[in-house]
Parts: C-alpha cells; structure tokens; sequence
C-alpha cells in the first residue's frame, strides 16, 4: 500500500464507521477539493452510492462558478442534495460589511445549524485536514458538538485505536472528519489519481488561480501558472504560501479563526 | 540560535518518494520539558513551515509582550498561548532527506493525559523530553511507561534546555543515567539520548559546537534512524466485520482487514458463531481494478458464497488460525475516567467493531508507575494503570496483543464517554476459576439464540440462597414440576444431592464450603448455556462466594433470597438441625455458629412467612416467566436472524 491507498483505506472506514454508528448523518460539500474528494471516498466506501443526504450551505456569496459546478455535478452522481440558507440574515443584508467574523457566524454556521435543526441531523461529515491551520490541528476525527454546536476544544474526548467517540446525549451531534490526515499535497495527487472533476477555478488563468474556495468577497486567488492537476502538484511540491492565505476571516486577528470554530464552524 | 548555520536545510532539489507513508513520530515528557518548542524547532529547520509564520508569530509574542516561544507554532490555541501550557494533541507534517514524517506534539500536564494518550497510540516511535535542570520527573515516568503500554518501542531521549546547566557532561550523564535505568526496568532500551537546546536549535538537525563532549546524531538524524513498523500483512489474518451492505442485490461484507491478507476462493471462519463460508468475490467501484487478494489496512468489501448471517463485530480468519474466544480477558488498563474504576462495575468494551457488555471481576494489581510496585486494591483512579480482569456477558474473539495488537486491544465506555483502553495479557488463570492455561473455548455451533428459539425460553441459572430450613429445596423442586408441566427446559440442583456426587470429596470448612459453591456455580451455568433454566437450592451463606457465580456469566444469573427469618426457621426445623447445633452437636451451622450473608440487592426476595408453599412458588414462576421467556417479537422473527 503506497501513501495515498493507505489514506484511502482509513478515510473509508471512517465513513462505514459514521454510516453504521450513527442515525441520522450527512455530508457537508462546499463544492471545494476536499468536499469533493469526500463525495468520491463516500461512493467507493459504499459501492457507488451515496447513502446520506449531502448539504450545501449557501451564502448566495459564492463564486458563481462553483453553484454551476454544483449543479452539474449533483445532477451527474445523482446526489441526494439539500440545499439550505440562513434566510433571515440573507433578508437583512448580511455580508462581509457587517465584519468578516460576523458574516461567516450567519450565514455559514448559523445557516448549518439551522439546516442540522430542520432535519435532526446527528452527524455531519466535514472535510476539513489537519494542515490547513492551528485549531483543526487538533481536531478528532469524531468531534462532539453541544447542543447549541459549540466546539469544547478545552476537553475532547480521548480517540485511539480507530475506536471513535460514537455514544453522545440527546440533542447534541458528532462532526466527522475523514480528512483530517490528508495534506493539501495529497488531495491533489489523489485527485490526479483518481480523475475527479473539479471546478475551474483552481486551474490558473492569466496568472492567478484559487487554491482554496469560500465566498467571493472573502477569497482571493494566488498568483500562479498551474493550469493543470500536475502543474498543480508541481507548484505544491516547492511552494511556501500557506493554503488559506487568501481567505480573509482567519486574519481578522490571532483568534478569529477560534473563535469562529469554537461557534460551530467546520 | 547557536547552530542554524550548520543546520540542516531541505533544499527544494531534493526528491523524497512521495508514495511512502509518513512515519508518525510522538514528542512526549513533563509539563513544561519543552517538547512544543521542540517540535516548532524541527519543523523550523527542516523548512516546514509556511512562508511568513515565524514573523507572524513573532508579531503575536511582541503584542504579548514577551520573548519569542516556537512552541507557538503548535499550540495555537489561546487558552494554550495564555497560559504557556499545551492542552491538546496536534499533528504536523515535515519531511528530512530520509522520509516523510508526522509529528505528534502531545501535552504534558497530568491533567490532560487522555490527550497524550490520543497522540501517542498511533505512532510507530517517540521522543522522550526531559528538562536537564529539573531532570526526570512524574509525567516522565509515566509517559514512558504508556508509551510501553502501547506497544512502543522505539524511543530516544532529548534532555533539553541544555543551555541553563551550561551544556554540562555531568549534569548530562545523570540525567541519562535516570531515565535509561527507568526505562530498562520496563523493558525499554532508548536508541540515542541526546543533549539539546530547543530554543537555541543545538543538537536538533544538527550537532551543535555547544557539545564536543557529545559524538551521536542530532534529533533528527535520530528520528532518520527509527525502523518503519512492520506491516501487519505477516500476521493471522483478522477481518473484523464493519458494516453489511445490501444497497442492490450484492450482499457486501465491508471491513478493513487488520491484519494478514485474505484471497477469492479462502474459506473464512467467523467468531463467534463458527460459520464458515468462501469469499466469492472483492468487491470494487470506479476505476480501481477488480482484485482477488487484498492484505492489511485496506478497507475492502466482499462476497460470500453462502448466505450465512455474519454481522457487525464478527471477526473472519483463517481456518486453524482463529482468535481466541472466552468470556474472561486480563488486560494490563489505562483509566482516563473521572471516577474510579472498580471491582463490579459494567462497561462497554469496544474490542476491534466489536460492543461486549463486560463487568470487572478482579483488579490483580495497581501498578505505581513510578517505583513500578504493586498494589492492592478494588479501584483503580483516574490516569493509574492496572491489571483487570473482566467477564463479558458473550465470548470475546480477541487475541493477546503481544500475539495481535490489533485484536489484542479495547477501549471502555462508560455512559457517552471513552474512559480507557487496554492491552489484553492472556487468556485468565485466576487460580478460583481456571488453572489451565493455553486453553482456547471452541465455539459451539449451536448458538444461545437458536436454543431459545427452539425452547420457547432463554437458559439461566435461579440462585435460591437462604437459611436452612427457609424452604429453598421446596420452592424448588414444586417450580421444576410446574415449569417441567408447561413444557420448559428446567433441571433443579439440590445441596444434599451434589454432596454425594460432584462434591462427594468436600467437607463443611469455609474452603470447602468456597468450592462446593464454586462447582455449583460452573455446573449451573453450564446447564444455563445448554438452554435450560437451573434453579439451584444451596444456602451458599458468603456474598463473595455468591458473587463468583454471578461472574460466570452477570446475564444469565438471577439470585433469589428466600428471606425465611431465623426464627421462624428455627421453629420449623425440619430436620432437628437448629436444635443439635444449638446443643453443641453441629459445628460451624448457618446462622446459629456460623454467619449468613444475606444479599444486599437480589434479583428477587421471596417472604414465606404467612404465605404458602404454592403462594411462593406461584410468586417464583412469576418471577421466571417474566425474566426467561422470550417476547412475542423475538420468537416471530428468530431474534431478527
Ligand atoms: N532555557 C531553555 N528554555 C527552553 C528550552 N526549550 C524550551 N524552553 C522553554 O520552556 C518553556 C516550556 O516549553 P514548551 O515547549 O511549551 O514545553 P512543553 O513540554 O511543550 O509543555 P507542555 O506541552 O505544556 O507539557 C517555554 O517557556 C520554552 O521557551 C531550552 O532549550 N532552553
Ligand atoms: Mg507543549
């Protein structure tokens, strides 16, 4: 078994172990490579289904690139998608003028919770890593939210030997993670791998090209000349820039990113 | 920063293989050693971190107002940076020359050791921290000991901060000196100890002028030197069942294989049931190919050529290779719960993908980690280390994880939460119960549920304990017939009837008394396994003796008290006991020279007194019906087989 088999093997037993553990589960998919590698893991683990609803929040700030992709995409796999919104806060105008931090609470995890509410949803599979900044670094792979989704990142549960916290009280949910030990470097080479679409976007044109999608007015792209998965990999290989460095909420000031995740953000 | 002009800097020439897996590394030792600034250090001169991060960082210690820590880069948590402790586990990635690494930075404070121990379960060796100045300390010993405990072997030693004992020899061989004897004690050997200065970088990636005296490899070079764990494809095979898929008309059995390698055509065997059937085909999707063998770490689904049932928390292997099975593990324990551990509780045991309900029968001993004397005791407290001995409801595949750790471990769950692991030693020998070592339960092929279900009832042992003359063998015998007219399995084991056969060569002494009961108990359960409902008429007057029995198998005994009062028994007599013993002319009788122990929370008390013989039988049955029958749901759909 090379790196990526070895990956491979451990993200799908996460998801048999969530599927089979678990009520009532979903999967987050922002339409991003790591939501999408997901989806990918999540078919081979059960055969070429998808046996869960997959949710898409949208903060109707998105590249529009991305809905299109979405759409296509979902249409193609014949995903069982939901869509939701934070309605209310979309109504009053919320945006990246009402601070970045603020904006990110509204419309994404408020609008997750919301969507979690509605559908008494008990898991929900993120795919965030490990490498992509400090707190996530620290995260488990089964990660217990409180009843108002808050993340008690003073006292996680204890997690080895693959044996995952699966038992929580009534009203609060689990976030799992199959991801969490990939670095950016391996979702790339596993998508290489695999073959498995992705929305333009990452791909550089006229020098700029995004290595991490969110909102547009939070996300900006890098400069590069990547315009192909290999390239792509190529560029990872020698580069220095940190992944996030052109989203905009981490940088608010040193604990923004904390903050918004101890709320509830993925 | 003595020595970064010698350090060691990955140039972006060099080509590491990209399709070796990392190597995980944990960095662990007392509070405050400096393990975090430590591993900030080596991601810092093997050019692993981002372009910009040391002067961020920088920035937020001078907001701070206090002198640049590279344990920042790990603890990124504020409530870390505040108090300049770490509180969580956190994994970086970085690679030297050699080979791609993980980086495990574990915390060292006693109060957070449940999240050590997440770290450190998953990695293949460990560095060892240990301040010079302060030298060995508590969590020093006792992550070492864990780290043992869990089946690590390699580790080296840094004794850090170097630079406040003035790089002294001295001081640096009596440090190593300290924690090498500790180590050698558990049976650890460390590969290098290593002087080093975190902060300043000397001796990380590479041997720093501070040093001459010092002649091995720096940190990393040590790191470079640890042996990639052994892939467990060598082992027996254990295919531990995950989940059972039926989302079109394939019946897929998915699960990772833990170990060994498993091929189309094998016949599997499966515990516990001992079905045996051949896998057909594996099962795949997309564009991997269609493969015919598959080993250890692959998640895989497969096929079978007979429908047999298999579920969840079954374990395949080999035919002639299967895991042990019993009902008793002894199992060396980390307790991470808040309260104790202790003598009778029930906990979930989550062995591989399977759930045992288990009850702890026996704490043998509590190891002090740091002297590594033994203690007595019924509890074990939080973050102790113990050997337990626990007796599942059901028989438990497992192997001893020296032979398997991957079937050779568990975690136990105590309401929501995980509140320890561990590491399964044999099969017991507890002298009570079994002097037979080496001795493997064959499964049987009849299954509990298949016998009830033929039955009509489930089997179980019906403990009646009480006073001479309190009217046990009556109660008894008048259920038998009863049960026996309505068609149930249903034997009764008599006090007087046992003495002259099974028991024929014991007397009335305590000891005597001890394994008379004893005998008692293992043929009752016996019976019970066979499917038939015992009910058993001793006087068995010790708790601890009762107690035993009920260990065999928690589930399937129920103990009645026959609560007939002293006096009432004594103007019975039946038989003219009461009257020779308080003569003279009977050593040792129940309640008159020798105590009853009455049960503090029987499963039901029968009051005789102003009842009856029919009425407490009538009160008994109601009891067994209740308890031993089987629902009208279980018996229409066979247990849901
Ligand atoms: N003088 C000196 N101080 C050091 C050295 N290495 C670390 N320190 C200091 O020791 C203190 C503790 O370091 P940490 O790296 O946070 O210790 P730790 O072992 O990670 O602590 P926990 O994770 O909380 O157990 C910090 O103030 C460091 O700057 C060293 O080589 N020399
Ligand atoms: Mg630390």
């Amino acid at each position: 078994m090379n790196d990526l088999d070895a990956l491979e093997s451990q993200s799908i037993y996460i998801l048999r172990e969530a599927f089979n553990r678990l009520d009532k589960i979903a999967m987050l998919w922002s339409i991003g490579k790591d939501s999408n590698v997901m989806l990918w893991l999540a078919r081979k683990a059960f055969f070429g289904h998808v046996p869960f609803p997959v949710l898409h929040v949208d903060t109707k700030h998105k590249i529009p690139e991305m809905i299109e992709f979405r759409d296509r995409v979902a249409k193609e796999w014949n995903l069982p998608l939901i869509v939701g919104e934070n309605t209310e806060a979309l109504a009053a105008g919320m945006g990246p003028h009402n601070g970045r931090v603020e904006c990110c609470t509204a419309l994404k995890t408020e609008g997750l919770k919301a969507l979690l509410a509605s559908h008494g949803f008990t898991g929900v599979i993120a795919g965030i890593r490990r490498d992509e900044e400090g707190t996530r670094a620290k995260e488990r792979v089964f990660s217990p939210r409180n009843q108002s989704a808050e993340w008690d990142f003073k006292d996680q549960p204890p997690e080895f030997w693959d044996q995952f916290k699966t038992d929580f009280a009534p009203g609060t949910h689990l976030r799992i993670h199959p991801l969490l030990a990939w670095s950016e470097l391996d979702v790339w080479r596993y998508i290489e791998r695999e073959n498995i679409p992705m929305v333009d976007l990452y791909f550089a044109k006229n020098g700029r090209r995004y290595r991490s999608l969110g909102c547009a007015p939070c996300t900006g792209s890098v400069a590069s000349t990547a315009s192909t998965v290999a390239e792509i990999i190529e560029e990872l290989e020698t580069t220095k820039i940190s992944e996030r460095s052109g989203r905009a909420q981490d940088k608010e000031s040193e604990d923004a990113f904390e903050r918004l995740r101890a709320g509830g953000y993925m | 920063m003595s020595n970064t002009a010698t350090a060691l800097k990955m140039s972006p020439e060099v080509s590491v293989p990209h399709n070796a897996s990392p190597m995980k590394i944990v960095v662990v030792g007392h509070v405050d050693h400096g393990k975090s600034t430590l591993v900030g250090r080596i991601l810092n001169e093997t050019d692993a971190l981002p372009e910009g991060k040391v002067e961020y960082l920088k920035e937020v210690c001078d907001k701070r107002g206090m002198p640049f820590e590279w344990a920042f880069v790990m603890d990124a948590l504020q409530a870390e940076r505040d108090q300049g402790i770490t509180i969580d586990t956190a994994q970086i990635r970085f690679r030297t020359e050699a080979r791609p690494y993980v980086i495990i930075d574990a915390p060292g404070h006693k109060e957070f050791l449940k999240n050590m121990v997440s770290g450190a379960a998953s990695a293949e060796a460990a560095v060892l921290v240990i301040d010079a100045h302060e030298g060995v300390q508590e969590q020093s010993r006792r992550h070492g000991y864990l780290l043992h405990l869990l089946g690590l072997r390699q580790i080296a030693v840094a004794v850090n901060k170097m630079d406040l004992v003035d790089f002294s020899e001295t001081r640096f061989e009596e440090v190593k000196a300290e924690i090498v004897a500790y180590l050698n004690s558990i049976g650890v050997e460390p590969t290098y100890v290593i002087p080093v200065a975190a902060r300043s970088g000397a001796n990380i990636a590479a041997n720093a002028a501070e040093t001459p005296w010092y002649k091995g490899p720096s940190v990393l070079g040590a790191l470079d030197r640890f042996e990639p764990a052994k892939p467990a494809t060598d082992l027996a095979l254990r295919f531990p069942v995950q989940d059972v898929y039926k989302f079109d008309e394939r019946r897929i059995i998915a699960g990772r294989i833990e170990s060994g390698r498993l091929k189309v055509g094998d016949t599997l065997v499966f515990s516990p049931s001992g079905k045996m059937a051949k896998i057909a085909t594996i099962e795949t999707w997309g564009n991997s190919l269609a493969s015919v063998s598959a080993g250890a770490g692959q998640s895989v689904g497969i096929t079978l050529d007979e429908q047999i049932f298999v579920e969840r928390g079954n374990v395949a292997s080999l035919e002639h290779h299967v895991p042990h099975q019993s009902h008793d593990l002894k199992a060396r324990v980390f307790w991470l719960g808040r309260g104790p551990l202790k003598v009778g509780s029930r906990y979930k045991l989550k062995l591989a993908t399977a759930e045992h309900v288990v009850e702890v029968t026996k704490i043998e001993r509590v190891i002090d980690v740091e002297d590594l004397a033994n203690h007595q005791g019924t509890e074990v407290a939080r973050n102790a280390v113990a050997e337990v001995v626990f007796r599942g409801k059901s028989p438990i595949a497992h192997d001893s994880f020296v032979d398997n750790p991957r079937l050779g471990r568990f975690v136990l769950v105590e309401g929501y939460d995980i509140v320890g692991g561990g590491v399964i030693a044999e099969t017991p020998t507890d002298e009570a119960r079994n002097r037979s070592t080496h001795v493997t339960e064959v499964p049987h092929k009849v299954d509990a549920e298949t016998r009830s279900i033929a039955n009509g009832h489930r089997g179980g042992v019906v403990w009646l304990t009480g006073l001479s003359g309190a009217g046990k063998s009556t109660i008894a015998m008048e259920a038998e017939r009863q049960l026996f007219l309505k068609g149930w399995q249903v034997t009764v084991l008599d006090g007087d009837n046992v003495r002259t056969g099974l028991c024929g060569d014991l007397g009335f002494s305590d000891a005597d008394r001890a394994e008379n009961i004893r005998r008692v108990g293992e043929v009752a359960h016996l019976f019970a396994e066979a499917g038939m409902v015992v009910v058993t008429s001793f006087i068995s007057p010790f708790r601890t003796d009762r107690e035993k029995v009920r260990a065999i198998n928690p589930d399937a005994f129920h103990e009645v008290h026959v609560a007939t009062s002293l006096d009432e028994c004594e103007r019975r007599d039946p038989k003219g006991l009461y009257k020779k013993a308080r003569a003279g002319e009977i050593s040792y009788f129940t309640g008159v020279s020798s105590a009853y122990e009455a049960p503090a929370l029987p499963e039901l008390a029968l009051v005789t007194e102003g009842k009856s013989v029919d009425e407490s039988v009538a009160d008994l049955l109601r009891y067994i019906e209740n308890s031993f029958s089987l629902s009208a749901r279980e018996q229409a759909n066979g247990w849901g087989l």
